[in-house]
């Protein structure tokens, strides 16, 4: 899975999970800030990506996940 | 383990319920003034406005039972409570053959509280506590069905917790979530059908570190991001493998009643099992997490708001500490 192929899949857990517009999801985006998501909504999301992707992400390594750019670059180490 | 029920000729059914909260009510106004929060953060993380407590910064006076008795603040709720499930019932305390006290906060290290309830009470049979943390309530419901199945005529389940006592009133992470009550129903052998249509037990002791409180007094220490995934994803496993041996459709459940621990988990895990929220049973707004005593809490209430009907199906289930989980389906046979 090619890079962008891989974000539109992370795009598609994103939207459904935090109930957003597709295009609020850029990498620069905050999940705080601008997408309005708390602890919890990151958790629900990275639970969605783990089905999605099929991996394990350790709740230590949520933190300072702040942006998209950052969850996904989690996303894709695991690949 | 799982099971369901088969025809035997001899079923079960509920035929009485009552619950019981302590009279001090603790507002998120007030959590403000123990630590740095709000009614705002609280209510959207947890769906919680308010909790019954017994204990705590809030009462005034020592939480002690008395030595003569053994009677606490765990038992008072049981008390009460079950008292209540009897009349509603119309039985005698002495035509009970076994009270299971469901609880994770017993009023003394020894003996179990159940002792003080079922005396003061005046059950006719034994006794005795049951601890499956917040999965505890459901844990009993299967254990009470089993020993009406081998032979008692009634069973009283109680599930009643003093959280307050278990929470450290600084921790301003998780001390909003735990509130104190009862609740209570009786189990009693009827001819033909029976209740219970599905269930599924399950615990992961290798999780005991998410959540726990030790004896010196600490207080609950949990891993909230670790229990809240893993709590959706326990409890829907298991709701679905109960659901699956009833030979039950989601879309037939007219009641889910989850263990009360946070909207967010309830919703979550309606949502994933394709259960609207209006058939949702929630009590968490006002009672906050009771664990033994939140599902029954939320049964008696929408039973006393007329939301259960002759014939419903009931979903039922926990996950707590341990982790445990359990869930159980139950046809309303009225």
């Amino acid at each position: 899975m090619d890079n962008a192929e891989a974000f539109d899949k992370f795009k598609e857990c994103a939207v459904e999970v935090l109930q957003v517009a597709p295009e609020q999801v850029t990498p620069e985006a905050r999940f705080a800030d601008d997408l309005d998501a708390d602890s919890l909504d990151l958790v629900e999301l990275v639970m969605a990506l783990e089905e999605k992707f099929d991996i394990n992400v350790d709740e230590s390594e949520l933190e300072g996940v702040e942006t998209i750019a950052q969850a996904f670059d989690l996303v894709t180490s695991k690949l | 383990m799982a099971g369901g029920s088969g025809p035997t000729g001899r079923g079960v059914t509920i035929s009485g319920w009552g619950a019981s909260l302590p009279e001090t009510v603790v507002t998120n106004a007030d959590l403000t003034t123990l630590f740095d929060t709000s009614d705002e953060w609280i209510v959207e993380r947890s769906g919680i406005r308010s909790r019954h407590v017994a204990t705590g910064p809030f009462v005034p006076g020592p939480d002690a039972h008395a030595d003569v008795d053994g009677v606490g603040t765990t038992a008072t709720l049981s008390i009460e409570a079950g008292r209540r499930a009897l009349a509603r019932a119309g039985v005698e305390p002495s035509e009970v053959g076994l009270l299971i006290l469901c609880t994770t906060s017993p009023d003394q290290a020894v003996p179990a509280t159940s002792a003080a309830v079922a005396a003061s009470l005046g059950i006719g049979g034994g006794a005795m506590d049951l601890n499956a943390a917040c999965a505890g309530f459901t844990y009993g419901m299967v254990a009470a069905h089993g020993m009406v199945t081998a032979g008692l005529d009634r069973v009283l389940l109680i599930g009643a917790e003093t959280l307050s006592r278990l929470t450290n009133w600084t921790d301003r992470t998780n001390a909003f979530l735990f509130g104190d009550g009862a609740g209570a129903l009786l189990f009693e052998a009827v001819g033909g059908d029976d209740g219970l249509l599905g269930w599924d037990l399950g615990v992961d002791g290798s999780l005991v570190s998410i959540l726990y409180a030790d004896h010196d007094g600490s207080g609950m220490v949990m891993k909230g991001k670790e229990v809240f995934r893993r709590a959706i994803r326990a409890t829907v496993e298991s709701a679905t493998a109960s659901l699956e041996r009833a030979k039950v459709d989601p879309a037939e459940v007219a009641l889910f009643v989850p263990h009360q621990a946070n909207w967010r988990i309830m919703s979550a895990v309606a949502e994933r099992l394709g259960i609207g929220e209006d058939r949702i049973a929630s009590v968490i707004e006002h009672t906050g997490n009771t664990s033994s005593a939140s599902i029954p809490l939320a049964l008696v209430e929408a039973l006393e708001a007329g939301r259960v009907h002759e014939g419903d199906v009931i979903l039922l289930a926990g996950f707590g500490a341990g982790m445990t989980w359990a869930s159980a389906v139950w046809r309303w046979l009225g």
